[in-house]
């Protein structure tokens, strides 16, 4: 909470004036951090804004000729790169999906009296602070079609996971639905302990049902916080590339993260790529921005 | 729900529990079998049915630590009588320690240097994020800054953007002053990538800090950096050590920048693991050990964090 109404030390006073002014110590504690970010996050932006316009390729020598918008008007001309949107779209949905009705799920069983709560929702939580990278790609072993223990444990015989086309994009979604419903779930079993107990009284002492309970008590007030959870989700399925990465090659699973590491690292069509990182980066902002704001909301109340 | 519990709600409650339990162990398994195949003969690794009874042993880490190759011949009785005990294991194998021609001394595959970068880097790059996130979290937290709001949401932005993005025109100027593939250049990226995270979360727990505290000391004649150093920070040092621990996390997991600007003399551990696996048929147990080994560190931490898990995970919307 934000408690900048509070009152703050008149700056003329005797105290404050000993020393470095506030003034002096304010600029001095932020403004090397605003300039470090400058530097390395909007100047790098700047520069490669530049290329997008240009048919630079960082392989070469040749110097970059300058060809106006045509980057951006081939980009969002080509089939393909629709194409790598549309998967991405498909990828946010299941995995968001999964991780809410995990998550959530799990957060409502944990929330009760349990043995060892403390524990278990620490062990659960676990999987979400591992490396996407390192972990994701042990995944490759437990999913194998031969002697993979999932296909092992599930009945499945020699299934493929990775290898079709069609199933690789959910195979990579199950891998970040297990790590990351442990964020739903934490963000939702604090929801769920904020709903205040004489709430639930008041509904058993008219006998409403555990359905009705669940709709118009828990769900309504839970609500802000599981928006919080999704909408960050959200913005981190969007921007996948390491599970994505490590796991498959398929066509069918490349993410637009995996499309434009590939046009700038391995294509090296760095001005086309360019222009491709800021159509993606608009789509980022954009979503922060409802992040931001709906965050600015609920701390409001 | 005070009050006698039904029989009803006590069956529902052990079925939500027996539930709970059931999740925590197909979540756990992942980890679980990392850790089983990191200590089994390379031989069991991939047996179906699945090895899960069988003897431990340390050939996954002796080879995660060696360069081997394939074994032509037979070492004879005496060469292999004369090997250290890990030697022998790698002769068990199927495989042979590579030696320096000159002067006879095993090398060393590259993980132990990747494990050594990816401290190098975390580490310095969280004192950096930590040092300079609370400097600037008190700043917005005590003091009037025009346009408050939106330096914070500026300072945010810069988190939100998808690696990549950031890092074609990092890769093309780090080419141009020479910090492509150096420990300065990932501590560089991640430094700011976790300075946005920690002037958020720092912010929240300088905001918590009574502002009496301060005032007291001023009227005591201590100057404000005075009171900031001997009356601030060491409030605030429980909140400093779970943002170092989230940063510390971050940068250790961190995989697009580091593929990226790194190949070899300053990779860290996340792009070199996967690196492994090529083609052909991959030691799983050498890649269990090398995961092994990179995990532990931050199962450890995130015990150590579990108190301060929900505010960090949240960026600091949500506090308990």
């Amino acid at each position: 909470m934000p408690t900048n109404n509070m009152t703050r030390l008149d700056p003329n006073s005797q105290a404050a004036s000993r020393g470095l002014s506030d003034l002096s110590i304010r600029n001095l504690f932020i403004i090397p951090t605003i300039a470090f970010l400058i530097i390395f996050n909007i100047f790098p932006l700047l520069y490669s804004l530049g290329y997008s316009f240009t048919d630079f390729r960082a392989s070469t020598n040749a110097p970059a000729k300058f060809v106006g918008l045509q980057n951006y008007r081939d980009l969002l001309n080509d089939p393909f790169i629709w194409k790598n949107f549309s998967i991405t779209a498909k990828y946010v949905l299941i995995s968001v999906t999964g991780q809410v009705v995990v998550g959530f799920g799990l957060a409502m069983l944990l929330n009760r009296a349990i043995p060892a709560k403390g524990l278990i929702t620490t062990l659960l939580l676990l999987p979400m602070m591992l490396s996407m990278a390192v972990v994701g790609l042990f995944w490759k072993l437990l999913y194998d079609p031969n002697f993979g223990i999932i296909n092992y444990f599930l009945g499945l015989g020699k299934f493929e996971w990775l290898a079709d086309p069609d199933m690789a994009l959910w195979a990579i979604a199950i891998v970040d639905i297990w790590m990351w419903s442990p964020f739903v779930m934490l963000l939702s079993l604090a929801g769920l302990s904020a709903v205040p107990k004489h709430l639930y009284e008041a509904a058993e002492i008219d006998r409403a049902g555990n359905i009705y309970t669940f709709f118009r008590i828990t769900l309504p007030l839970v609500a802000p916080i599981l928006m919080i959870a999704i909408i960050f989700r959200t913005m981190e399925a969007f921007k996948t590339f390491d599970l994505a990465y490590v796991l498959s090659s398929q066509p069918t699973t490349e993410l637009i993260a995996i499309r434009l590491y590939k046009m700038a690292f391995q294509e090296w069509q760095t001005g086309m790529s360019s222009a491709f990182a800021y159509i993606v980066l608009i789509m980022v902002v954009a979503i922060t921005n409802i992040y931001v704001k709906y965050l600015n909301k609920v701390k409001a109340r | 729900m005070a009050g006698v519990q039904t029989t009803a709600e006590k069956w529902t409650n052990r079925t939500a529990i027996a539930a709970v339990f059931v999740a925590l162990i197909i979540m756990l398994t992942p980890i679980y079998w990392i850790a089983a195949t990191a200590f089994k003969p390379r031989n069991l690794a991939t047996t179906i049915p699945p090895t899960v009874v069988y003897e431990p042993t340390v050939a996954p880490f002796v080879k995660l630590f060696t360069k081997r190759s394939q074994l032509r011949e037979q070492p004879t009785q005496e060469e292999y009588d004369t090997a250290p005990w890990w030697e022998k294991m790698v002769y068990d194998g199927g495989e042979k320690v590579v030696r320096n021609r000159k002067s006879g001394e095993v090398r060393s595959s590259g993980y132990g240097d990747r494990f050594k970068n990816s401290l190098i880097v975390s580490v310095i790059s969280t004192i950096l994020a930590v040092g300079m996130g609370t400097l600037t979290a008190y700043g917005f937290s005590r003091f009037k800054v025009a346009g408050e709001d939106d330096w914070l949401f500026f300072i945010l932005s810069t988190r939100m953007l998808p690696p990549v993005v950031v890092a074609i025109p990092m890769f093309l100027m780090y080419r141009v002053v020479g910090l492509n593939d150096t420990h300065m250049g990932l501590i560089i990226l991640y430094t700011a990538f976790n300075l946005s995270f920690a002037v958020w979360i720092m912010k929240g727990f300088i905001d918590e800090i009574p502002r009496e505290y301060e005032e007291a000391a001023l009227v005591d004649g201590y100057t404000r950096i005075q009171a900031f150093f001997k009356v601030v920070l060491p409030e605030a040092l429980t909140g400093m050590a779970a943002t170092a621990v989230f940063c510390f996390i971050t940068a250790w997991n961190e995989y697009a920048f580091a593929l990226i600007m790194t190949n070899r003399n300053a990779q860290t551990a996340p792009p070199y693991i996967p690196s492994q696996v090529g083609s052909g048929l991959p030691d799983w147990t050498v890649i269990a050990a090398g995961t092994f080994l990179f995990l532990i560190p931050v199962a450890i931490f995130t015990f150590l964090l579990r108190n301060h898990l929900l505010r960090g995970m949240s960026f600091g919307a949500i506090r308990k």
